[in-house]
């Protein structure tokens, strides 16, 4: 018998009136995946770097990201220690190997426990790092990896992530181009988020709620 | 399907609807909410009509490809270290999951909001084979429990008041504090974050659909405001992926473009809060993510519309805005359609996938006033597809003998000029008699329909055709 995977695409050449055989169609395939060229970009975020920053922060905004701007990253751990202050939260944080975050002054954060590694779900708030942040849209973009555990994503009530201005791109195709430098092309780490501010829900009665599933908040440390 | 509703019985789920005032006042929001919330969007992107003609192209071209982008998708999954499975009807494709299902010992699964598993019957089917699924999107957890289907391809309980959610919630989670307050969303929101939060630890396996398929990277993208998509694919062992083989783009620069076009289109936001593209099992190293990763790639009537008149309803992105704005699905909800996909893109949809004679008359719940194209990110002539369906339906003698006898009667008519044009002023002659000094009919044979809900005005002068001829002369 036939499998369904022949059948199937046999079904699409007849549709299609064509063999896997056409050598105009294999080469426009091979083209467009090779080159991946690039369609319609906004022109919003095609700005100068300190102004492709502020759009980024100003479209973060608008989807409910609080942000705070910290000078160097040695002012992280005292801006963790101060959102958690702020909202009446214990001082504990889950993060992430990942150097970025390692190589940090915490001990100048007596009263912070810091832990490391994926979360249960017992979580308060979660710190991770982006590889970069969008300002088309305000959004931050995380990778999973050994040291990057996606579940600091999602499982915490509060998600706190660092983003550097250097990587604030004005569109995802940027991004793109980054994860190919990164990862090669074609290739690409377990999961790759993009967050554009905390979980919401608008299925009761079309009222957006924020919440729902994923943190309650999303704060962002733009740094540099 | 849970629902027991039919395709074959509009008409009478229309009249029911109808009748219906808290079902009434709830779809009413989708102007103040949806449809507004896409204007305000789509004015703040000069460029959204130019992503719309490369949005269309984009998925032209995939379409025209179809059968090589599948075949590198399946390769780059491969190399991932994930499965590919290639299910060629609902039946197949339930059938695959249950076996992923059962190997990995499963015994709950949990879901994300996924069309294609309302397509396939997934849950009815899991059941009875002992597996209970879980959904976790707040809409389609809520529809689940009240044993419904969907209303909205993108809002699945839009037709339901927080009044009947609290009676639900208090039905099912008795575990909890009988006197709890539940007036308020929010606590509805926080009630089932809590129920559903224990679920997502301890699911076996988690389910979800697929916005996108990239053949570029092997990657399946889902887009979600809530977060439940994600905690359903990261925490369980096993994540299954079932989407349909239209769902794939060629690269991250195509997902790029369309996801552009995507949120704007279905709720006014430039972005959903979560895109995920998830690509093989969890690494070496990793600390967290599922240790298999499954895609099940389902054809389902498709590959049978490519080439036919039908084939750019395969363009689809399942915005539902179309549904947002159509005027009749604004009426009478999606439930009255009694197909998994209502509004324009169900009615010319479902035809293809159930077959002609179950659902093409779903294609005169329409009054082809054209909105739904002038709204579809991917440029999608559904009204002309409305039109080809009713053409089917008529040729296969599916249209009812009352509307047959009629139109066979006005092709009479039409072919004879002079005799139309005796019979057109008689018409109207009489009409206007009939009407007397109101200018407006209460009650006409034949035409109940219309008089029962409204008066029918008397024509107050000649015919079309006399008016017409005596404007030439001027």
């Amino acid at each position: 018998m036939m499998s369904s995977r022949d059948a199937i695409l046999g079904r699409i050449r007849r549709s299609l009136g064509t063999s896997e055989k056409d050598a105009p169609r294999l080469a426009a395939v091979r083209h467009r995946l090779a080159e991946t060229p690039v369609n319609v970009v906004p022109a919003r975020g095609q700005l100068p770097d300190a102004e492709r920053v502020e759009l980024f922060i100003r479209k973060a905004g608008e989807v409910f990201a609080t942000v705070a701007r910290l000078g160097s990253r040695d002012d992280i751990p005292a801006a963790v220690s101060e959102y958690l202050r702020d909202r009446n939260l214990p001082q504990a944080i889950r993060r992430g190997a990942d150097a970025r975050l390692a190589n940090l002054p915490w001990e100048r954060e007596a009263q912070l426990a810091v832990t490391v590694g994926p979360s249960a779900g017992q979580d308060l708030a979660g710190l991770s790092h982006a590889d970069a942040g969008v300002a088309e849209t305000g959004t931050v973009v995380l990778t999973s990896g050994a040291d990057n555990p996606t579940t600091l994503n999602f499982l915490p009530d509060h998600h706190i992530v660092v983003v550097d201005t250097s990587t604030v791109t004005g569109d995802y195709e940027t991004v793109w181009a980054g994860l190919r430098r990164r990862f090669g092309a074609g290739t690409m780490p377990r999961t790759v988020n993009l967050v554009t501010g905390p979980s919401r829900s608008a299925d009761i009665e079309e009222t957006l709620l924020l919440g729902a599933h994923g943190p309650r908040s999303l704060h962002i440390l733009v740094v540099g | 399907m849970s629902g027991g509703l039919s395709s074959a019985s509009f008409p009478k789920n229309a009249h029911a609807a109808l009748a219906n005032p808290p079902l009434l006042k709830a779809i009413a929001h989708i102007e103040e909410t949806l449809v507004s919330g896409r204007r305000r969007a789509v004015d703040a992107l000069p460029e959204f009509e130019a992503l719309r003609d490369a949005g269309r192209d984009i998925k032209a071209h995939t379409l025209a490809h179809l059968d090589l982008y599948l075949e590198a998708f399946e390769k780059k999954v491969v190399e991932a270290g994930g499965f590919v499975h290639w299910a060629a009807d609902a039946a197949e494709a339930s059938r695959i999951v249950l076996d992923i299902c059962q190997a990995a010992g499963a015994r709950r699964v949990t879901k994300g909001k996924s069309m294609i598993t309302e397509e396939v019957g997934l849950n009815a089917f899991l059941e009875a084979n002992g597996i209970t699924p879980v959904e976790t999107d707040l809409g389609e957890y809520i529809i689940q429990l009240r044993g419904e289907t969907p209303s909205h391809i993108i809002a699945p309980a839009v037709h339901v008041n927080k009044e009947q959610v609290a009676a639900d919630f208090r039905r099912v989670h008795t575990k909890l504090d009988p006197l709890r307050n539940l007036e308020e969303p929010t606590s509805l929101l926080a009630e089932a974050r809590g129920v559903l939060r224990e679920r997502f630890l301890t699911a076996d396996v988690g389910i979800t659909g697929a916005n996108f398929l990239v053949a570029e990277t092997g990657s399946t993208v889902i887009v979600t405001n809530e977060g439940n998509g994600d905690l359903t694919q990261i925490l369980p062992k096993t994540h299954i992926v079932l989407a349909s083989i239209e769902k794939v783009v060629p690269t991250l620069e195509d997902v790029a473009t369309i996801m552009r076009l995507l949120a704007r289109s279905a709720t006014g936001q430039e972005m959903s809060v979560y895109t995920t593209l998830s690509t093989g099992p969890r690494r070496a190293g990793d600390p967290d993510g599922p240790e298999a990763f499954h895609v099940v790639l389902l054809d389902n009537g498709r590959s049978a519309m490519l080439g036919t008149e039908f084939e750019d309803m395969l363009r689809c992105i399942r915005c539902g805005a179309c549904i947002n704005h159509c005027p009749v699905y604004r009426s009478v909800g999606g439930h009255a359609y009694g197909s998994v996909y209502p509004g324009p893109m169900g009615s010319v949809l479902t035809p293809s996938l159930q077959g002609l004679e179950k659902a093409a008359h779903l294609a005169n719940a329409s009054t082809l006033c054209g909105r739904c194209e002038s709204v579809c990110p991917m440029r999608i002539p559904l009204p002309k597809m409305l039109r080809h369906w009713r053409e089917k339906e008529f040729e296969r003698h599916l249209t009812p003998k009352k509307a047959r006898f009629g139109l066979a009667a006005w092709r009479f008519l039409a072919a004879r000029p002079r005799l139309y044009g005796a019979v057109t002023r008689m018409a109207a002659w009489s009409l206007a008699r009939l009407a007397g000094k109101d200018g407006a009919l209460k009650q006409l044979p034949l035409a109940s329909g219309w008089t029962r809900w409204r008066d029918l005005p008397a024509p107050e002068g000649g015919t079309f055709r006399t008016e017409w001829a005596k404007r030439g002369r001027k």
